[in-house]
């Protein structure tokens, strides 16, 4: 009896060990879970999300596209913004991740983000956010930027940030940004007795200057576009936005250049290339194409990016001064796109205030980080260039001035361009496979003197229809 | 006169009516025979075996069942016929397969006859044959892509050759490869000058395997040039005819690199579109290695549907 006594007296006390240790395990499991893949190391951040981050709080996070030892210059700067950084925040490690060549290549980014295996701060286009979200990629990081965290949120471009909302939640913040604008060869426009400190704005006004500067003749034509390798399509929408028109309809399902605007953009074309041979004899033309010819003083104007101009003194051998840009003609929207950074999805809200302070301090403070033209200048980097430029406001007055000052090239020459900003618009849905399609109308409209414009685009429209009823 | 049948008489054909004698059992049965005997050969096979299962089957057998699957980088999910769908859906899909067509015509007119009537020729020279042989194989040594960008240069609608030469004999300048109806003919013109060479240095070769008293008997009985070539040229080399036939069509239906390079792919208004070029844009253009692999089973059932018909008429021929 005694011994039965004692018996349960030692298995209540086993349960009650056992239970005691199975509530400490959870909850040590429970502290360890809410952290989620390590969070602060040492640190006692705020818990509301909208607070900025707390200096003493001890984090690392990976940042993707540090420069590589390749790019001497840029990555002395990396390094001497993580020390600046750190004057300010001493307890964050940024653990740079460098890449060679360019940031993102689509195949290598997709299966990053298929294993989730991206750095806590990925590096994306515009155009990866369906993609990363998809995949729940990204963190909303909404609640985490506000104007204590980013001080110069209310001056970025709203259209730059929206590039990287949806649903009205914000899922990374911009490092870069291009619209499309008319980019003119100077040397060709004073010969043709036109002036480069005034670039065309409309499309009539294109017309009138392409037709006196292929008068020049030598096989010098005026106005240049693409009609091959899909850059054709990509041209032709831009276009089309430029007189406020679409390519796809707001529902993304329905094809919507079959109409005025459309006919508008295609007859125009055939005018300047058959009426007015102004557009050179050979077509069929894809990126790079034109570039090689405005570099060879070959061609007077064409529809591109600024960075168009770095890949022509560069690759190319041409000089900055030679080049101006005014904003697409028409000037109702341009095409835009750009890129960014995203937070990885899962990481301690820690870690994104960390990320956020770093994303501020290096892409989006003026004077500061990237946007540090008198460093740049004294590095031999190139300022001056319209783009990246996604302030408004009062930061834009301060960051153009800086550039002007610090400038390496003259950029007056891109005065009319950046005094007139035109919304940007995105590229469309299925945005490769519509520009396969509508190819087909800019080398229909540039190759066949006898194109017939109405069924070429509405044979187009049918076929885009086709692809977008398939996504 | 007729010509000499190229088949073996029946006479002359083994026979196995009689089954072998029946030798003593061993271990390995006859495969294993075989096998001792032939070590050395199937160990030089091995390695050839080898290279062609990994680079050759392995992907075919992998593209067999990527066309019915979808790819997102890492993940891989089975999805029936959707990319063939896909395939089917695409608008430039007939427009592809009708302009492979075309180019596998052209090309049989121009790069069938073309090289065979050179080796003729070359054939006939008293002198100077083996620098006509060099001259027309050179085309062949140059890299495909600096010819094809050669061709480009020619046919410039501003600056080219051709248009000229045109010029100076007073014709009208033309669009080459910007012309929706002359582009197709341009690209097999360039690809024919490319090919030639090889083709023609292999009906030499069968050409000079004629023996020269079937010509004599020919002309004996009065035959003129033209009925050399049709009474015992062309019976004589009708295997070698036949089988570069069939080569040139499963050769032409997959070609990329010519029109790539000349027109951007696609051409004026698509007109140089081929199948191979869509399945490089699914590929690496849209990243939809589902539906490239699906289209490229297609063209494989194509070719493979030629070869085994090629195959089948020629053994009814034979026999």
């Amino acid at each position: 009896m005694r011994s039965a006594r004692f018996r349960r007296t030692r298995r209540a006390g086993a349960i009650t060990l056992v239970s005691a240790l199975t509530l400490t395990a959870l909850a040590a499991c429970g502290t360890s879970s809410s952290d989620d893949g390590g969070g602060s190391e040492g640190g006692s951040g705020s818990s509301d999300p909208a607070a900025p981050l707390d200096p003493k709080t001890k984090v690392t996070i990976t940042i993707d596209c540090m420069p590589p030892a390749a790019k001497a210059a840029e990555l002395k700067e990396w390094k001497e913004d993580v020390k600046a950084f750190n004057e300010r925040y001493p307890n964050v490690t940024i653990d740079g991740r460098s890449t060679p060549g360019q940031c993102l290549e689509p195949p290598r980014f997709t299966a990053m983000l298929k294993a989730k295996s991206q750095p806590d701060v990925f590096y994306t286009y515009f155009t990866d956010l369906p993609q990363v979200l998809d995949n729940d990629g990204a963190e909303d990081i909404t609640a985490y930027v506000n104007e204590k965290t980013v001080p110069a949120l209310k001056d970025i471009d709203p259209s730059v940030l929206g590039s990287l909302e949806h649903e009205n939640k914000l899922y990374g913040l911009p490092e870069s940004n291009y619209t499309m604008g008319l980019l003119i060869n100077r040397k060709l426009f004073e010969q043709a007795g036109l002036d480069p400190d005034s670039p065309p704005r409309t499309w009539d006004e294109v017309r009138t200057a392409a037709r006196k500067i292929s008068g020049l003749g030598e096989g010098i034509a005026g106005f240049g576009e693409y009609s091959a390798g899909n850059t054709g399509g990509w041209h032709f929408t831009a276009q089309m936005y430029s007189l406020g028109g679409e390519v796809v309809d707001a529902s993304g399902k329905k094809a919507a250049f079959d109409d005025e605007l459309g006919k508008q953009v295609a007859e125009n074309l055939h005018a300047m290339r058959w009426e007015d041979e102004s557009m050179g004899k050979t077509q069929l033309l894809k990126w790079g194409d034109l570039q090689k010819q405005i570099a060879t003083d070959k061609l007077g104007m064409f529809l591109a990016a600024p960075d168009d101009i770095t890949y022509m003194v560069q690759q190319l051998g041409a000089d900055y001064e030679n080049f101006g840009m005014g904003p697409i003609p028409g000037e109702k929207n341009t095409l835009a796109g750009g890129n960014g950074y995203m937070i990885k999805e899962g990481i301690s809200p820690d870690k994104i205030k960390a990320a956020v302070a770093w994303l501020n301090f290096k892409n989006l403070t003026v004077g500061r980080g990237q946007f540090d033209w008198a460093r740049k200048k004294k590095d031999d980097l190139p300022v001056g260039l319209p783009q990246p430029n996604f302030w408004l406001n009062e930061s834009k007055r301060r960051d153009d001035a800086a550039r002007i000052e610090h400038a390496t090239m003259p950029v007056e020459n891109f005065k009319t361009f950046m005094d007139n900003p035109v919304p940007g618009k995105a590229e469309p849905p299925k945005a490769q496979e519509v520009y396969k399609v509508l190819d087909n109308v800019m080398s229909g409209i540039l190759t066949n003197e006898d194109a017939d414009v109405g069924q070429l685009l509405s044979t187009a429209e049918q076929q885009v229809d086709q692809v977008l009823a398939t996504q | 006169m007729s010509a000499p049948s190229l088949t073996p008489s029946k006479a002359g054909r083994p026979r196995h009516s009689q089954p072998p004698p029946a030798g003593p059992p061993s271990p390995g049965g006859s495969f294993g025979r075989s096998l001792k005997r032939n070590l050395t050969a199937h160990g030089f096979l091995i390695g050839a075996v080898l290279c062609f299962a990994f680079f050759s089957w392995y992907p075919m057998v992998r593209e067999f069942f990527l066309a019915f699957q979808k790819t997102d980088q890492g993940e891989v999910s089975w999805v029936g016929l959707d990319n063939l769908r896909t395939v089917f859906n695409d608008p430039a899909f007939w427009q592809a397969w009708r302009n492979t067509l075309l180019f596998t015509v052209l090309a049989l007119v121009f790069g069938f006859a073309v090289p065979f009537v050179v080796a003729l020729v070359i054939n006939e020279l008293r002198h100077g044959k083996g620098y006509l042989r060099l001259l027309v194989y050179l085309p062949v040594m140059l890299p495909p892509v600096a010819a094809v960008l050669l061709f480009k240069y020619l046919y410039d609608p501003g600056y080219g050759l051709l248009n000229e030469l045109f010029g100076s004999v007073g014709l009208p300048e033309q669009q080459w490869l910007q012309d929706p109806d002359l582009s197709m003919l341009s690209v097999v013109i360039a690809s024919t000058w490319m090919n030639m060479g090889g083709a023609a240095l292999i009906y030499l070769a069968a050409l000079q395997g004629i023996p020269g008293e079937l010509y004599e008997a020919a002309e004996l009985d009065g035959a003129g040039l033209l009925r050399k070539i049709w009474h015992v040229t062309i019976p004589q080399t009708r295997l070698i005819l036949s089988l570069m036939l069939l080569m040139q069509i499963i050769a032409t239906m997959q070609v990329f690199v010519e029109p790539f390079l000349l027109t951007g792919g696609a051409g004026p208004e698509g007109s140089t579109t081929t199948v191979v070029y869509l399945i490089y844009q699914y590929a690496f253009n849209f990243n939809d290695y589902g539906a490239a692999a699906a289209l490229g089973l297609l063209l494989l059932v194509l070719l493979a549907g030629f070869s085994a018909a090629y195959v089948k008429l020629s053994r009814a021929e034979d026999e």
